[in-house]
């Protein structure tokens, strides 16, 4: 009898236990796709502006869908106004940057994470660079390139990113390497490697996943960084966000060029970061627990 | 260190060696300009008298009496307390519920964090386009809702420009404390949450005493980082309003900015960021103070 009971009983638990959790799956799919369309409509939005004529984008009602794809005669005019060799100039400087930054800074963080060199000082010392608002150094570092003759030159930029990026690699690289058994290293070592070898071909690769992710980052931060780009180039070394303000006169507003390179500068980020997203969620809570 | 560590590491002679090149750059590069600025400071350079006097205090105090400049600090105060706590929130939400298992979920993530990777600078022109009187969908949108043609002029209004800013800004960032938050809440062993459970706790109780608690190193830090950011606002508002109408919207690395690069008034410049530096860094060290109090209370 008991059991005849609780057979009677189950079917209804169970399908209110399905009922309730198919209410929670429909409120949570609700809130995610309000949250799509408010963090995917802008990127729409300027995807659909390169494709656009100068008169779809200057139209009341807007236009949503270009009638026809304008794409070609944008991209021809990004590249006669000099916007694909900003990009190109943005490559240069990014690449160079996040590679110099990449291997100052794991060296240091090497030896902060294995030596603890300097103590607790010296590493906050480094992340306080961080603190400084690009516009309150951005004037001396005019001055001192000037006098350097690095104004408005490759190395000059190349060189300003990678110190900038510093502070960021080598905390990140630093909580990295604490997680590296120690063994490993010092196995290599008996069998006679030198630091610098045991680092490069014991340490890195165990610590890659979180090399990646923090170049990723480091990409990012450089690729999209304008203050000092706009006040230390002229002619020669325009990146990508400098050019992009070009597009914008106190009259007119050239939209279909700015966006053609806006989209252009962005693709290769978001297809990065696609990627690589399952390093990207360890690599920043890593950095920020440790 | 203890005696052992210090026997395995005795071949450390290279450990000055492996940091002397980070030392250096940013001793150069980062720690110079610094330096020079606050020399600076004290001297009367600009582009009427590019030789510069000593003239002690007078800069910074005549900062303290520039309504322009506590116009623009006020301003940058309100997008960081706003802005940083809408994106605290919406990023908790998100990362809540995307925490726990759920279909299509690998497709939704991505998506979501896309505004962290477009640079400032094109999202402030982005939203521009969007809050456009006439030519930006936003308005548009509105008119559909409403029934009747909107034309909300957003950007050259002293008052409609700040949730436009506030939008704008919070549209960029929430994914970074959603990524950030998502991966602390996914750090959480679930057994925590189901004891609690078991005991009874409503889904309230297990946010505020459970999840909230273990949560909060990793969400303190995002904080930390977010506000240190936003302090320093210039890509997203120098593309959107470029300070205005007026100076309405004007944030204080724009100020300095306009103050130095336009009217070279490069003394009273290096005074001004330098006030906001101090201001920083007395502000996020408060503020680190007291959540990492929080933290050990709460542990």
């Amino acid at each position: 009898m008991t059991t005849s009971a609780v057979q009677s009983l189950s079917p209804t638990a169970a399908r209110k236990r399905r009922q309730r959790k198919a209410r929670a799956y429909a409120w949570r799919y609700a809130l995610i796709a309000a949250a799509l369309i408010f963090f995917s409509f802008p990127a729409f939005w300027i995807a659909t502006i390169a494709f656009k004529s100068s008169s779809e984008y200057f139209r009341n009602p807007p236009v949503w869908i270009p009638a026809n794809p304008n794409i070609v005669q944008n991209l021809d005019k990004v590249i006669r106004t000099g916007g694909l060799t900003a990009i190109g100039n943005s490559l240069i400087v990014t690449v160079s940057a996040t590679a110099i930054a990449l291997v100052v800074g794991t060296l240091a963080a090497y030896s902060l994470a294995r030596f603890n060199t300097g103590g607790n000082n010296f590493a906050f010392w480094i992340l306080s660079q961080r603190f400084l608002p690009p516009v309150s150094v951005v004037f001396p570092v005019f001055l001192l390139f000037r006098a350097l003759r690095w104004v408005d030159t490759f190395h000059g930029l190349i060189v300003l990113y990678a110190t900038f990026s510093l502070p960021f690699v080598v905390w990140m690289m630093r909580s990295y390497i604490r997680e590296v058994p120690i063994e490993v290293e010092e196995s290599a070592q008996v069998d006679g490697a030198s630091r610098l070898r045991t680092i490069i071909s014991i340490t890195l690769p165990l610590a890659s996943p979180g090399l990646i992710a923090t170049g990723i980052f480091t990409f990012i931060f450089n690729w999209n960084e304008f203050l000092f780009a706009l006040v230390l180039s002229r002619t020669n070394v325009i990146t990508y966000p400098v050019k992009l303000t070009s597009y914008f006169g106190p009259e007119s507003a050239f939209w279909g060029e700015a966006a053609t390179v806006s989209l252009i500068a962005t693709l290769p980020v978001v297809i990065a970061t696609l990627l690589m997203q399952r390093y990207l969620a360890t690599g920043l809570t890593l950095g920020a627990v440790k | 260190m203890t005696l052992q560590h210090r026997a395995r590491n005795k071949r450390n002679g290279g450990k000055y060696a492996l940091v002397a090149p980070a030392t250096l750059m940013i001793l150069c590069i980062a720690l110079f300009p610094l330096l020079y600025a606050i020399v600076v400071s004290f001297q009367n350079i600009d582009a009427r008298t590019p030789v510069g006097a000593f003239v002690g205090f007078k800069n910074y105090f005549d900062a303290l009496r520039d309504a322009r400049f506590w116009n623009a600090l006020g301003n940058t105060a309100l997008i960081v307390a706003v802005c940083v706590t809408a994106e605290l929130v919406l990023g908790f939400i998100l990362a809540q519920t995307l925490v726990s298992h759920l279909p299509g979920k690998r497709f939704i993530t991505p998506l979501l964090i896309l505004p962290v990777v477009i640079a400032p600078l094109i999202v402030g022109y982005t939203w521009r386009m969007l809050w456009d009187t006439q030519y930006g969908p936003i308005n548009q949108v509105l008119g559909w809702i409403t029934g009747r043609p909107v034309e909300i002029v957003w950007l050259a209004n002293p008052v409609k420009v700040w949730p436009a800013i506030f939008i704008t800004e919070v549209w960029q960032w929430t994914p970074f404390m959603f990524l950030v938050l998502l991966a602390g809440l996914a750090a959480i062993n679930p057994e925590y949450r189901e004891a609690a459970e078991i005991d009874g706790a409503s889904s309230w109780q297990v946010l505020r005493f459970v999840t909230l608690p273990l949560v909060w190193p990793v969400m303190a830090v995002a904080i930390l980082f977010r506000a240190l950011d936003a302090f320093k606002v210039f890509d997203i508002v120098f593309a959107l309003t470029n300070g205005g109408p007026g100076t309405m919207t004007e944030t204080v690395s724009l100020y300095a900015y306009s103050v130095g690069f336009r009217n070279f008034r490069i003394s009273y410049m290096a005074a001004l960021t330098l006030i906001l530096i101090a201001i920083v860094s007395v502000a996020i060290t408060v503020l680190w103070r007291r959540m990492s109090a929080n933290q050990e209370r709460r542990a």
